[in-house]
């Protein structure tokens, strides 16, 4: 088991310290003039108006709970893929009637239009 | 060697823990989260479980976290999050306390008392965990594999109702 | 002979592991600076110009002109922005690009000391699964960038960016399911020694590439990774024209470059995945590593072309596609491979 996960363990800290190492080694060379101005965020050079922070459309929301229930169903499809050949006809019916009733999920949710962007 | 690398997973996993309730912005307590499942996952593949750590990130950490980061966004919670609720904590405490008896109540009657599965960590080298868990699934496991996925009908469905209006 | 493990010889499997694991970097690294040097220069000749010339001959020391240059800039955090995340996003989006290509296998196995040795960092057997769950990740760069730098432009191409990537990687994820169904394995290594044998058993002049036994597959996948890896003409999140630059409108110096190096760097990930399950991985003509390589600089020219070539879209007709076309397409086509292997058996 450590043969196989101690690459990745390292390969992370090298990427951690990659990303952490360039942006501190930046900050310590590069100039720094701040101004009240430069530090404003951007807003095409206007005067600020309101909070950026406002609520989000909830169509945001329906879609991440629509990814949830059908990244669930990725992640039950693929220990089945895998043995899909040996359990033959019988898994996959097992497997259809799962996919059958999700996909009833994506019909209704097609025909109640909560996959329309106006 | 890999006792201690578990306590140093296991005090990042308590520490991000901790600072999920600690942290006064919800968006820093939530990648305090993330961080929280990440140690799960490593946990997982130490208990030589690749196929749970792998849907622990796959599921928890990118599906699950990323619907609570919009709800999140969706509310705006700034300044209501900072409040703190005597009741809250009175129920927390109580949730963990019974949360921690029964994690107790499980270890005691775990591997200690000599009781052990069928699945042996060389079956799962041999035989490869995802395989093991298709096959357990489709089989021993089938009626609630099903009603899983009439579970997840139900979500689609409520989370429609309750945010759409005109349904 | 032996695969070389850390209990028969400790000392050589750690030497050869960094050994792997620096070359591995080092050559992601280099390909990502040259892939934007490559799209500048290859955009420039297809509209009849000539891309950049003054630095190096035709240019070629320009992206280290470039680096160099984002290394002095000033580091600006908004002061209305929230520290934490703003600083943590940029590197939460660069590390999942890079640890990615841990499980890609580059080459045949060689042998070192008497001992069998794999081309590839880490030979997971659930290698597909972690690509996804690390590739997963790479959202919270995005959304964090986003909401953190506390301006409307990042917000509403944080937001956009991350349902488009969470829509995109689950038609992408079940895209590639009916390789595994063939292939019976999630290893990548397994998958590569699938796809050597003669095509469907019985033509030998051609190796059994998925691509011929799922061309559906292999189309869906790549154009649903290019929707997930925010690639032009589904670049909706840093839509200039109407979002400035989207989610990293509030970063300069080394943090704008993580974001850009995250960009090219997941072009060469889904490219060397794309390669590995559908174009039969390391395996072609030439020796070592240069077979793979080639085929992910096809791909990655692909890419660029495709820039040139494809307007954006806007991003009603981006989600429509996503969940009305690409996913029940996905879903026809396990069920169709189901019942075609199944009726072979």
């Amino acid at each position: 088991m450590l043969d196989t996960y101690l690459p990745i363990l390292v390969l992370i800290s090298i990427a951690v310290a990659f990303a952490i190492g360039s942006v501190v080694f930046s900050r310590l060379i590069g100039q720094k003039k701040p101004s009240a101005v430069k530090l404003a965020p951007y807003e095409c050079g206007m005067p600020l108006i309101g909070s950026a922070r406002e609520r989000v459309s909830v169509k945001f929301y329906l879609v991440a709970v629509t990814f949830i229930v059908f990244d669930i169903e990725v992640a039950f499809l693929y220990p089945w893929a895998v043995v899909f050949k040996q359990l033959g006809w019988y898994g996959a019916g097992a497997m259809g009637f799962f996919i059958f009733v999700l996909v009833i999920g994506l019909i209704y949710e097609w025909k109640k239009g909560a996959l329309e962007w106006e | 060697m890999e006792l201690l690398f578990f306590y140093l997973v296991a005090l990042i996993a308590v520490i991000s823990g901790f600072l999920v309730v600690k942290c006064q912005s919800p968006v820093n307590s939530a990648i305090s989260l993330v961080m929280t499942f990440f140690c799960l996952a490593v946990f997982y593949v130490m208990l030589h479980a690749p196929f749970m750590a792998a849907i622990q990130i796959l599921v928890y950490a990118g599906a699950i976290m990323v619907l609570i980061l919009f709800v999140i966004m969706l509310l705006n919670l700034g300044a209501e999050a900072n409040k703190r609720y005597a009741h809250s904590v009175a129920g927390g405490a109580l949730a963990g306390v019974v949360v921690l008896l029964m994690v107790f109540y499980f270890l005691r009657q775990g591997e200690a008392t000599g009781m052990k599965g069928p699945i042996s960590t060389e079956l799962i080298a041999q035989i490869g965990h995802t395989e093991l868990i298709g096959r357990t699934m489709l089989t021993d496991f089938l009626l609630p594999f099903e009603i899983a996925s009439i579970l997840l009908l139900v979500a689609i469905v409520g989370a429609i109702v309750l945010a759409k209006k005109e349904v | 002979m032996p695969m070389l493990s850390l209990s028969n010889a400790p000392l050589l499997f750690l030497g050869i592991m960094l050994a792997k694991i620096l070359a591995v970097f080092v050559v992601v690294i280099l390909i990502v600076a040259y892939a934007t040097w490559l799209e500048r220069k290859v955009i420039g000749h297809m509209q009849a110009r000539l891309g950049p010339m003054e630095t190096g001959w035709h240019g070629l020391l320009q992206p280290i002109a470039d680096g160099l240059k984002l290394f002095f800039k000033e580091d600006i955090i908004p002061s209305q922005a929230s520290k934490v995340p703003f600083i943590l996003a940029p590197m939460m989006i660069l590390v999942p690009a890079f640890i990615t290509v841990a499980v890609i296998p580059f080459g045949p196995d060689i042998v070192i000391g008497g001992y069998q040795v794999p081309m590839q960092i880490a030979d997971l057997n659930v290698g597909i699964l972690y690509i996804l769950a690390m590739a997963g990740l790479g959202v919270y760069g995005i959304v964090l960038a986003g909401w953190s730098s506390n301006s409307k432009y990042s917000l509403l191409g944080g937001i956009r960016a991350s349902a488009q990537m969470i829509s995109y990687e689950l038609a992408a994820g079940l895209a590639i399911v009916s390789v595994f169904m063939l292939a019976e394995t999630l290893s990548l290594r397994g998958i590569v020694a699938a796809q050597m044998t003669p095509l469907w058993g019985v033509i030998d002049f051609l190796p059994n590439w998925y691509i011929f036994s799922q061309p559906l597959a292999f189309a869906l996948f790549v154009v649903t990774g290019i929707a997930e890896i925010n690639r032009t003409p589904f670049d909706l999140p840093e839509a200039e024209s109407e979002l400035v630059s989207g989610f990293c409108t509030e970063y300069s110096s080394m943090k704008y470059a993580l974001f850009f190096m995250a960009e090219y760097a997941n072009m060469v990930v889904l490219s060397a995945i794309a390669t590995t399950l559908f174009l039969g991985g390391w395996h072609g003509p030439f020796p070592g590593a240069i077979n793979i390589l080639l085929k992910v600089f096809c791909f990655m020219f692909f890419f660029i072309w495709l820039r040139a070539t494809f307007p954006r879209v806007r991003y009603d007709q981006l989600m429509h596609m996503g969940w009305k076309v690409f996913l029940p397409l996905a879903l026809a086509n396990i069920v169709v491979t189901a019942v075609v292997v199944l009726l072979q058996q």
